[in-house]
């Protein structure tokens, strides 16, 4: 037994060796009749509630393709399954989880974390040593500039996010007769990487239409208050008031706006329903817009879970205690289906025909189209904004899908 | 940051917005600075915990009014709440490392802070949380400048719990053991004083202060697990700028602290409203040397 023992290390060294060499046998990622995906995602720390919505969108994903038969290569039909970490929010952890999946537990096959900090820690891992990544939770544009190969994307990236809101400002200005360049843009961002890249966004939107900033303030990390910038606002009177800072900045902004009665034409913001600003706010928060990367009532299909709305149906069956189904499960499930698509496509399990595959990937799901570009981030499925009114989400743009026209000046409510 | 001070001039009404913010908030710093000054100045504990005390209470007012209670009913019961905690926590912790030096106290409270950050974390979950009031909001000066009815509010409270704590610091057994301890450990044992009782009393008390302090900051701003240590710097440099046992000058470096952040927020933008604390607190510490060092020059 001893002995034995003494020769593990051996034994590891031996199979990291192999699996570097990559001639790691094929079924070491399929065991028997089960493909095993990877992933270390956030069960504790502070992106866990949205590390629990994430996997809960794996996990339903999951469930389904093997109800419906699993996934078939070569004429035979696979599950399957994933094999969790929990990187306790904590990016570095995420690092050392994602060489254990892949070293030390042979898995070939990656499911990304939750978070754009934490999947930035991993994709040099899945680089390293060339193990494809599909992940349903990282936006920053960083992601997708380091000329990554094995890093797959299904939702929008962060620039994304508020740009549209410009360009509906400008829509309305031209419907008014004035000069989409005669708007005055305020803006208020955290210092963090994606907020920043929001902003960055919301520039180059503003930029195009030659539109003018009249106030760019970042917020740090723990500030819980912005009244000094929202006075600031107050006597600037601008057309559009953007804001971003995770959860805590949409709470923060709504809380004082509604207490400062700030008077802006067009409000938008991030994390609207994170910071559940209708339930905390009411009718305060009438008229704000919110960027999703999905909702349920917009018109995407396809073959796995049928309409976004069946999706909706399903998923509060499947898990109690949701009102809402949270987008970070819906894109969680996608890219589940993504590799669904590209086993079957690839119709092999080696990495290089697989990631091959994935970048071909071309599909229409209940989440929206899903078409990788080079860098690896998902260029068919846009930004969707809502505005908050009468405390409803309605989907305002993009007007294919828009279920009601932007209300627009935004009224203050008890004025 | 020119142009913002040009704002502040052209339309000057902005200043009473900010007096306004400043102040009201102000005096919720000064509350829970003052639980520091006295744990501070009677145990010499320099408690980091502090603003993670301050958070705490925020989450009992949050919890009893998601299941219906007004935060403002809140109040009494996480005063009563927190006492508690402040007491188990004495005798858990602090009792040994009150005779120790600074450092063990300072890396004891900071292991607390720790703690209670991670426990609101579990119980809780890492997800901002406010509680709503849901009183009016006034608008004065055609719309330019707005106070919440809370705030006013909150600052009333503020000043009704800071008058109750002094009057009790004065008249009863229990202050006046408090301040003998304060003054000399050693002697009021002598005379008969628990001390141990008193400290635990002290160190109850200022979690009670924290705690009410919470409650009304979570009717204010925001409040998440992680967000008590920028409580704790502010408290620190209160009694920093203040020095121990000087009510009055805990109320007016609180109220000053409060509108210097709406100056500093303002002026320099929100990035550097924080900062603007930490940098006052190095400038604090600069003048008092320079003034420490002249004084001791003078006794030469």
């Amino acid at each position: 037994m001893t002995k034995w023992l003494r020769n593990i290390p051996a034994l590891a060294v031996a199979m990291a060796g192999a699996g570097i060499i990559g001639a790691a046998p094929a079924d070491a990622k399929v065991e028997g009749d089960t493909i095993i995906l990877g992933s270390a995602i956030s069960f504790t720390g502070k992106y866990s509630t949205n590390g629990i919505h994430a996997s809960n969108g794996y996990d339903l994903a999951v469930k389904r393709i093997n109800e419906m038969g699993g996934v078939k290569v070569g004429g035979k039909s696979y599950k399957l399954k994933i094999k969790y970490y929990d990187d306790e929010s904590t990016p570095l952890r995420t690092a050392q989880l994602g060489e254990r999946l892949i070293k030390q537990d042979g898995i070939k096959f990656l499911l990304g974390p939750y978070s754009s900090a934490t999947t930035t820690a991993m994709a040099p891992i899945t680089e390293k040593y060339k193990i494809p990544m599909v992940e349903a939770e990282g936006a920053a544009r960083s992601l997708f500039t380091k000329g990554y190969k094995y890093l797959f994307a299904v939702l929008s990236t962060s620039e994304q996010y508020l740009a549209p809101v410009i360009d509906v400002a400008a829509e309305i200005a031209k419907k008014a007769g004035k000069k989409p360049s005669s708007l005055r843009i305020a803006m208020v961002f955290e210092n963090d990487p994606f907020s920043q890249d929001v902003r960055a966004g919301v520039i180059d939107a503003v930029k195009k239409h030659g539109m003018k900033i009249v106030l760019d303030d970042k917020m740090p990390r723990d500030l819980a208050d912005i009244s000094a910038t929202l006075t600031k606002v107050r006597a600037l009177k601008p057309d559009v008031l953007v804001a971003s800072g995770h959860s805590k900045g949409a709470a923060t902004a709504a809380r004082q706006i509604k207490e400062m009665k700030i008077d802006v034409p067009m409000i938008a913001m991030t994390h609207c329903e994170a910071a559940k600003i209708i339930k905390k706010f009411g009718s305060s928060a009438d008229g704000f817009l919110c960027p999703t990367q999905w909702g349920e009532t917009l018109a995407y299909k396809g073959d796995t879970f049928g309409s976004a709305m069946d999706y909706d149906t399903l998923f509060k069956k499947t898990y109690s205690g949701y009102k809402n189904v949270p987008y970070q499960a819906a894109q969680a499930s996608a890219a589940v289906m993504v590799w669904k698509d590209a086993f079957e496509r690839a119709n092999s399990f080696d990495t290089e025909k697989v990631r091959q595959a994935l970048s071909e990937t071309d599909m229409k799901t209940f989440y929206g189209s899903i078409k990788f570009s080079k860098a690896g981030n998902n260029i068919a499925k846009p930004m969707v904004l809502r505005q908050i009114q009468k405390g409803k989400f309605k989907i305002v743009a993009p007007l294919k899908w828009a279920s009601a026209p932007v209300e627009h000046p935004r009224k203050v409510p008890g004025m | 940051m020119v142009n913002n001070i040009a704002l502040l001039t052209d339309v000057p009404i902005l200043n009473v917005q900010l007096l306004l913010d400043g102040l009201l908030i102000g005096a919720i710093f000064a509350l829970a600075a003052y639980g520091l000054a006295l744990v501070w100045g009677v145990m010499n504990v320099k408690n980091l915990a502090q603003g993670d005390l301050v958070i705490m209470g925020g989450y009992i007012a949050w919890y009893l009014s998601e299941l219906g209670v007004h935060p403002i009913f809140g109040l009494p019961i996480a005063i009563v709440l927190m006492f508690a905690f402040g007491w188990v926590v004495y005798f858990l912790i602090i009792r040994y490392v009150i005779e120790r030096d600074l450092f063990t106290s300072l890396l004891a409270t900071f292991g607390l802070a720790l703690v209670i950050q991670q426990l609101l974390n579990l119980a809780f979950g890492p997800e901002v949380q406010i509680t709503e009031s849901g009183f009016a909001i006034r608008s004065m000066f055609e719309g330019m400048v707005t106070m919440a009815d809370i705030k006013f509010i909150a600052l009333c409270l503020a000043a009704v719990l800071a008058t109750i704590i002094v009057t009790f610091m004065k008249y009863s057994r229990m202050g006046q053991a408090i301040r003998a301890t304060a003054q000399d450990p050693r002697a009021a044992k002598v005379m008969g004083i628990d001390t141990g009782r008193v400290y635990a009393f002290t160190f109850a008390l200022n979690s009670a202060i924290c705690g009410a302090a919470g409650v009304l900051i979570s009717m204010i701003w925001i409040i998440q697990p992680f967000f008590g240590m920028s409580h704790s710097i502010r408290s620190f440099v209160i009694v920093t700028a203040a020095g121990l046992g000087n009510l009055p000058g805990v109320i007016i470096a609180g109220l000053g602290l409060g509108v210097a952040e709406q100056y500093a927020g303002f002026v320099l933008g929100a990035e550097l409203q924080q900062f603007s604390v930490v940098a006052l607190l190095v400038a604090v510490l600069v003048v008092r040397q320079i003034v420490q060092g002249r004084r001791r020059q003078a006794v030469q």
